[in-house]
């Protein structure tokens, strides 16, 4: 009988011909992968970044001295925080965004082929990056 | 495709699952809108927040600035409640702890929606 497990992982030592199930742990990464679960905390961070541009709306909305603290916040060294939280949500808005496009053709039976799959995940990781600092290199430049 | 459902089954209703296909339609609609939306709204608000308190309180009270503004943050709302209900389902099994949690994530999302929706209003009046 073949050996099914040829790497000799040990959890799966006793050789058998049925199918293996999946172990998590000795998973290796790969670019599907890795973008499902950029999907899910991206979509978590953005949840966040939701809650936050809500309470800038109720700081807008509640008068100058109230937003006050969110101009006084950014113009000090808190600032500088806020500022790298931010390009992180637009990376995390960017690639959700990206990322979302491609599950709706998904639901519409679209773009299941490995190699494609591979290829856009990283494609998206690049342009949601490249995005994110395009657009903050050209806010800073204006 | 064959229907693997039994005539009992239809006239019991929805099965264990106890809901149909409304949270999956309902995160594809408001995804299709927030492709749309978020872009726009985002690139607004950054492009007015430069101009201090009076310039942004403008634009949020302008018809095409408050209008753009509810309409980005309800259907962000109504998406991000959907979505991280998934997140609670799929990783958090303590029935206890899961119900929290759930509660807790459409009552945040209902509280936000009426605090942004009295906001813009209050700005636009």
């Amino acid at each position: 009988m073949d050996n099914p497990c040829p790497e000799g992982d040990p959890l799966m030592a006793a050789p058998s011909s049925r199918p293996l199930s999946p172990h998590v742990s000795v998973w290796r990464w790969h670019a599907t992968m890795a973008s499902s679960i950029l999907h899910r905390a991206t979509g978590v961070a953005n949840y966040i970044g939701a809650v936050l541009i809500a309470v800038w709306l109720v700081m807008a909305a509640a008068g100058p001295e109230a937003y006050a603290v969110w101009e006084d916040a950014m113009a000090g060294a808190l600032g500088i925080v806020i500022r790298i939280i931010l390009i992180g949500f637009t990376f995390s808005v960017s690639y959700h965004l990206l990322n979302g496009l491609r599950h709706l053709a998904w639901d519409a039976g679209l773009g299941f082929d490995p190699k494609g799959s591979n290829l856009r995940s990283v494609l998206i990781i690049v342009l949601a990056a490249a995005f994110t600092a395009g657009a903050w290199i050209g806010a800073w430049i204006a | 495709m064959t229907d693997f459902r039994t005539p009992l089954s239809k006239v019991r209703g929805l099965g264990s699952a106890r809901s149909g296909v409304g949270h999956f339609i309902g995160q594809r609609i408001s995804a299709i809108a927030l492709v749309v939306l978020m872009p726009i709204f985002l690139f607004s608000i950054a492009s007015n927040v430069g101009g201090g308190y009076e310039e942004t309180t403008a634009f949020l009270g302008s018809p095409f600035g408050a209008i753009l503004t509810l309409l980005a943050m309800t259907a962000a709302l109504y998406h991000m409640r959907l979505g991280l209900q998934t997140v609670v389902e799929d990783y958090i099994h303590k029935p206890a702890t899961k119900a929290v949690l759930l509660i807790g994530n459409t009552l945040i999302c209902a509280g936000l929606w009426l605090a942004v929706l009295y906001s813009v209003l209050a700005l636009a009046s």
